[in-house]
């Protein structure tokens, strides 16, 4: 399952690391982000809920640049 | 400006305004620190606070702990040493956040005007029911539905024209501003906007497989497929920052040690300075956000020129073509055939079209309907007058138009009719004519050439293209008659397709390591090719899914000038792209050595690293602007 979510970062460094961070997370296949659209787009792992998946994600994501937001 | 931009810039100004009010209070020591700390920690108390953050979550050495060890580095050596100049520390944070309001402020501006191009995202359907109609999110319509298009708004989902008339505006999808007439029975395409009257028409998609969706999501996905330069400047980054900060420990504790073994005075102070300008010099921001801008800026300016451009790494491939590849049916030609010429005929033309049209006006063959077609500037055949129509397999057509016996075949044709007639030296088919068993001339009949064509190959050239080639799977003389009117180097004919797919595969042995191969088709045909080369450039392939799932680049019309310009922005945007990385690098390379010998203080540092962003974000917005190329 694919799934696009729009995110708030400042900087396109720091969308680079969020998009590792994502990567790392568990029941995350592959994430990409897109500093310029601003989005994130997940493949999640199969019979992963993208709900609590996500909530891991953004507590990644907030480690390593506090301001980032995505919306889920 | 958004929110958080509003927020930053109220932030600047009340700290500028403190510094110069503070510029004109005489106090000395604590109490002149403490004041300082005041703007200090207005301008930069997120940095300070991130930077905390960053280090208990295990995140060194990012850009705000540079910052923050940069800046309170010199809060603490301007207090420890009693110059009470704390007027440097403020101001390189105040710089540091003008500069990333800037950038943010830019960027957000770019990424407006770039998805203002892209703004073909349809927001409602009018379903009909009943004859009524109502307004719906555009994914709730099934195939099949009737919906109404009313002037002034977007086509949502393709489908066929039931009933109206109406000029459509395509320039958001092909960049082409000749608006596109339609009419009952013709197809829509999404993403278009309808200018002129009211349409009913029938969905023949589901929104998410429109044309619209599929542009969307492909521009959307362009900047995740990263080019090899922007995979560097990532992996740069990585390497880089830590490299530095270990460079500015050394800097900042080396020469010291050094001058106390001497039995000199080890200067600490002059020492944590240098290096401290070191760090801020480092920033790494002005590679980092402008080199991926210009790729966004270039693919996005290529899309407002009807090119689109699946990701950046096609991009930087396509500047680097030195072979093109072409089909020609539909891609270099029109792929319709057209009467191009009469000859040897003493009738008049159209009295000649007029026995030939009506001759032929019952068969459905191409030849047939394109010298209908030819006729339709005269009139329409009327088929009351045409009697005894006899069609010889493979030969011709005889009939009687108007009591008089007419013949149109070719040469097979005549002499079985026993008639003389006159052969072309021309290439394409021949149809010869004869009336009244009187021989009358002949049409020649063939492919015609898009008139930008020949234009576009001569562009190649210029841009750099080495060797351009064209595959195709028709006849020898035909082939090499078009390759030489358009100027074209070399030609391979009568290949069938897979025969292109080896011949692509032939070239690909030729060119040189670093040479791409970009091969441009029409993508229904071509999806083999179009995967096998570097670059697949599909043309015309508006609202064919195959040609935009099969090719790298998708040219939504079909003009050929279109490869040429692609061409010409992929190189545009790349001179960007190393123009920034050898002046961002270079001038950090530069200051760094000034830094370390002591020779640039703070403000030439804070000119390091933002100065060179801005320089390097306006230099990435260029790649947007495409109209001249």
């Amino acid at each position: 399952m694919k799934k696009t979510y729009p995110i708030e970062v400042d900087c396109a460094n720091c969308a680079n690391k969020m998009e590792e961070a994502a990567n790392k997370v568990e029941g995350v296949k592959t994430a990409t982000v897109n500093f310029m659209t601003l989005k994130m787009s997940v493949e999640f792992e199969e019979g992963a809920d993208p709900k609590t998946v996500m909530k891991e994600v953004l507590k990644s994501c907030r480690k390593i640049e506090p301001d980032c937001e995505i919306s889920f | 400006m958004n929110r958080k931009q509003k927020k930053m810039l109220t932030r600047i100004i009340v700290a500028t305004l403190l510094m110069v009010v503070l510029h004109f209070v005489p106090v000395t020591g604590v109490i002149r620190f403490l004041l300082y700390l005041i703007p200090y920690l207005i301008i930069g108390y997120n940095i300070l606070i991130n930077a905390v953050k960053g280090i208990i979550n295990g995140q060194v050495f990012d850009e705000n702990f540079l910052m923050a060890i940069a800046t309170g580095g010199a809060m603490a050596v301007a207090f420890s040493g009693n110059t009470d100049d704390y007027t440097e520390a403020v101001a390189v944070m105040l710089f540091y956040q003008i500069g990333e309001l800037f950038q943010s402020v830019a960027v957000g501006k770019s990424r407006k005007s770039i998805s203002a191009l892209m703004d073909i995202r349809p927001d409602y359907a009018n379903i009909e029911h009943d004859g009524e109609t109502e307004s719906v999110d555009p994914d709730e319509v099934s195939i099949g539905d009737v919906i109404v298009i009313n002037p002034g708004e977007k086509v949502p989902i393709d489908g066929v024209v039931e009933s109206g008339e109406s000029m459509l505006n395509t320039v958001a999808l092909t960049g082409e501003s000749v608006p596109r007439k339609v009419i009952s029975g013709d197809e829509v395409i999404s993403g278009c906007i309808n200018m002129t009257g009211v349409l009913r028409v029938k969905t023949t998609k589901e929104f998410g497989e429109s044309t619209v969706s599929k542009v969307l999501e492909l521009v959307e996905n362009a900047s995740s497929r990263k080019s090899r330069s922007e995979a560097f400047i990532t992996k740069f980054a990585k390497v880089y920052t830590p490299a530095v900060c270990i460079l500015a420990l050394l800097l900042a504790l080396l020469p010291p040690v050094v001058l106390m073994i001497s039995g000199n005075a080890p200067a600490w102070g002059t020492w944590i300075y240098r290096a401290l300008t070191f760090l801020v010099i480092s920033c790494p921001c002005a590679l980092v956000i402008s080199i991926p801008l210009s790729f966004f800026a270039g693919i996005g300016g290529a899309g407002k020129a009807g090119v689109l451009i699946k990701g950046s790494n096609y991009l930087e491939a396509l500047s680097k073509t030195k072979i093109v590849a072409f089909d020609k049916t539909g891609t270099m030609t029109k792929g319709v055939f057209e009467v191009n010429a009469i000859h040897h005929s003493d009738m008049d033309e159209d009295k000649l079209l007029y026995y030939a049209a009506h001759a032929e006006s019952a068969s459905s063959h191409p030849i047939a309907r394109s010298i209908v077609k030819a006729y339709s500037v005269y009139g329409t055949p009327e088929k009351s007058r045409v009697t005894d129509i006899e069609e010889i397999g493979g030969n011709g057509i005889t009939a009687i138009v108007d009591g008089i016996r007419v013949a149109v075949g070719n040469a097979g044709l005549m002499e079985r009719e026993g008639i003389e007639y006159k052969d072309c030296h021309k290439v394409g088919t021949i149809v010869h004519i004869a009336i009244d068993g009187k021989y009358q001339g002949h049409l020649l009949i063939s492919d015609v050439i898009k008139p930008t064509a020949a234009q576009a190959i001569a562009d190649l050239h210029r841009v750099g293209i080495t060797r351009t080639v064209m595959l195709t799977g028709d006849a020898k003389s035909v082939g090499e008659s078009v390759a030489s009117e358009l100027g074209i180097d070399e030609v391979r004919c009568e290949l069938l397709p897979e025969g292109k797919v080896s011949a692509v595969e032939e070239l690909l042995l030729e060119k040189g390591r670093n040479d791409m191969l970009a091969f441009a088709g029409d993508g229904i045909n071509d999806a083999p090719v179009l995967a096998r080369a570097d670059i697949g450039i599909a043309m015309g392939s508006l609202g064919s899914d195959a040609a935009i799932e099969a090719a790298d680049i998708v040219i939504m019309d079909d003009d050929p000038l279109k490869i040429s310009k692609a061409v010409k922005i992929s190189a545009k945007c790349m001179r960007i792209v190393y123009e920034n990385i050898y002046f961002a690098i270079g001038i950090k390379v530069i200051c760094l050595m000034l830094g370390a010998l002591g020779l640039a203080n703070m403000w030439l540092a804070v000119f390091a690293d933002v100065g060179v962003m801005i320089l390097a974000v306006l230099n990435a917005i260029r790649a947007l602007s495409v109209k001249k190329l």
